[in-house]
């Protein structure tokens, strides 16, 4: 069953918590990944991988350097789910 | 140039830090106990208890922290950072600041478990960060990076003898002029059914699954193998001139060192213990002592039925009628045997014996080895003498290394 993208945001900002200490509720979908919540690309592909298995959706690693914002893979996730 | 240890850090199967692992140590306790979990069941394995960690890494690091490094590197972190505040936090020019800290068999927690997630869930669930969690030079590299060491990171790889040789690079490293401080030692978190399966297939450990607190038993006639261990242990080593400028602490000196190698098994110890008294000979020459100067020694003894014997023997061929007067220590009898770890933790206790001028007990020995010389301190702790005296660390690793330490008072 697809996610809402709502879900799918709650659900990344769980892993990113997880990964960096950031606060779930600083994981918003304006924030840039790089510059405002300072991810760098090991993590980054950390966070990518655990969200392709938590969502059963595939990202491609070509696709992963378009995924800016976090509405960009919020977005990205809830339209391959669908 | 002279060598003194101005810091200590250490997690192990006796407590979290030094305190509470020295503590234990003296009350003689043992850190071994019965693995909570279903790996006899699950796998078989044969072996059911180790000396495990008291306090768990999760407890002192943060998420991120334990998910990005492998538990060999967590408990190198927490007694690395113990190590460093104990030591003053001192200014160093980062490029005057080295990082030694070896692990005898890497992240194999991290190798393992992506290797079941590559058959269970396929390769693209491998995460990222498998690589800098595996490698054995990983914790050496946290080291380095949470404090700025850019001297130089090495990690020495010897099994059993892996956390010596570090501490005795640091040596080398600040005698040779390229740092005035190195943080020095060893970790190992290697208590996973594979390790296990195979230390016991090779007949190496203790089967006393009944009595995990009473099996590592060194030079007692019933000792049946070692006893796995986890944990880490730090030293921070600096050079005597830099030490006295900031007015630290000094704990003792570091001062001989001896390796060697016995070019003769990939296992099995030289039956001689010719390459090991060479690497305690070695080290008094270095030091510039005589035997006469020993009056302890912190063994290898890990409770092996052949090993303990054959480094006992070699103490005493070294040190000849004078071993009636030096207090032998064999503490993997309460912590297990730290492989990586463990040279460096008991260079800890070598350290915290000549400061508190103390040597821990050996628990276990019930019936000790007819043939054993030297005089073994049982049960309770034993004073050390007053005055200027030095101590030996001995530690050996399976491929024939051998390493032996020269600690001495301030």
């Amino acid at each position: 069953m697809a996610l809402s993208k709502d879900e799918v945001l709650a659900g990344l900002a769980e892993i990113v918590s997880e990964e960096t200490d950031i606060d779930t509720a600083e994981v918003t979908l304006d924030k840039s990944f790089t510059d405002d919540l300072d991810i760098d690309s090991l993590s980054m592909m950390t966070i990518v991988t655990l969200a392709e298995e938590k969502f059963d959706v595939r990202i491609p690693d070509e696709k992963v350097k378009d995924l800016v914002t976090v509405d960009d893979a919020v977005s990205y996730i809830t339209e391959a789910q669908a | 140039m002279n060598v003194v240890v101005t810091g200590l850090g250490t997690t192990s199967p006796l407590g979290g830090d030094v305190a509470s692992t020295w503590e234990g140590a003296l009350a003689g306790r043992s850190g071994v106990r019965t693995l909570e979990n279903d790996w006899e069941e699950k796998y078989g394995i044969p072996v059911t208890f180790a000396g495990q960690l008291v306090v768990p890494p999760s407890e002192v690091l943060s998420r991120p922290e334990t998910k990005r490094m492998d538990p060999s590197a967590q408990m190198a972190i927490v007694a690395a950072r113990e190590a460093w505040a104990d030591a003053g936090s001192p200014e160093v020019d980062p490029e005057r600041l080295g990082s030694i800290v070896s692990s005898g068999i890497g992240g194999v927690w991290t190798l393992l478990t992506a290797w079941d997630t590559v058959k269970e869930r396929g390769a693209s669930r491998v995460l990222p960060l498998t690589v800098p969690m595996l490698m054995p030079n990983s914790p050496t590299a946290y080291v380095s990076l949470e404090f700025k060491a850019r001297a130089g990171a090495h990690a020495p790889v010897s099994a059993c003898a892996s956390g010596a040789e570090a501490i005795g690079m640091g040596f080398e490293m600040i005698q040779s002029g390229r740092a005035d401080i190195v943080i020095c030692g060893g970790t190992e978190a290697a208590i996973h059914p594979l390790p296990i399966s195979a230390f016991a297939s090779m007949q190496a450990l203790s089967k006393r699954n009944d009595d995990p607190a009473g099996a590592s038993r060194p030079y007692d006639v019933s000792r049946d193998g070692f006893v796995m261990g986890e944990g880490s242990g730090v030293v921070i080593l600096e050079s005597e001139e830099h030490a006295q400028a900031r007015g630290a602490k000094v704990y003792a000196r570091l001062l001989g060192l001896g390796m060697t190698a016995d070019a003769h098994h990939i296992a099995a110890p030289e039956p001689n213990g010719a390459g090991q008294t060479r690497a305690m000979e070695l080290a008094l020459e270095r030091a510039g002592l005589t035997t006469a100067d020993i009056s302890h020694v912190n063994a290898h003894a890990t409770s092996t039925p052949v090993g303990d014997m054959i480094e006992a023997r070699g103490i005493r061929s070294l040190l000849g009628a004078h071993a009636d007067q030096v207090l032998l220590s064999a503490t993997k009898s309460m912590t297990g045997h730290l492989l990586g770890g463990a040279g460096a933790l008991e260079s800890v206790f070598t350290i915290k014996a000549l400061e508190t001028r103390t040597a821990p007990p050996t628990i276990n020995v019930t019936e000790p080895d007819p043939e054993l010389q030297v005089d073994l301190v049982r049960d309770a702790p034993r004073a050390l003498p007053e005055g200027q005296t030095a101590a030996i660390n001995n530690s050996f690793g399976f491929g024939g290394h051998n390493v032996a330490l020269v600690f001495g008072t301030v």
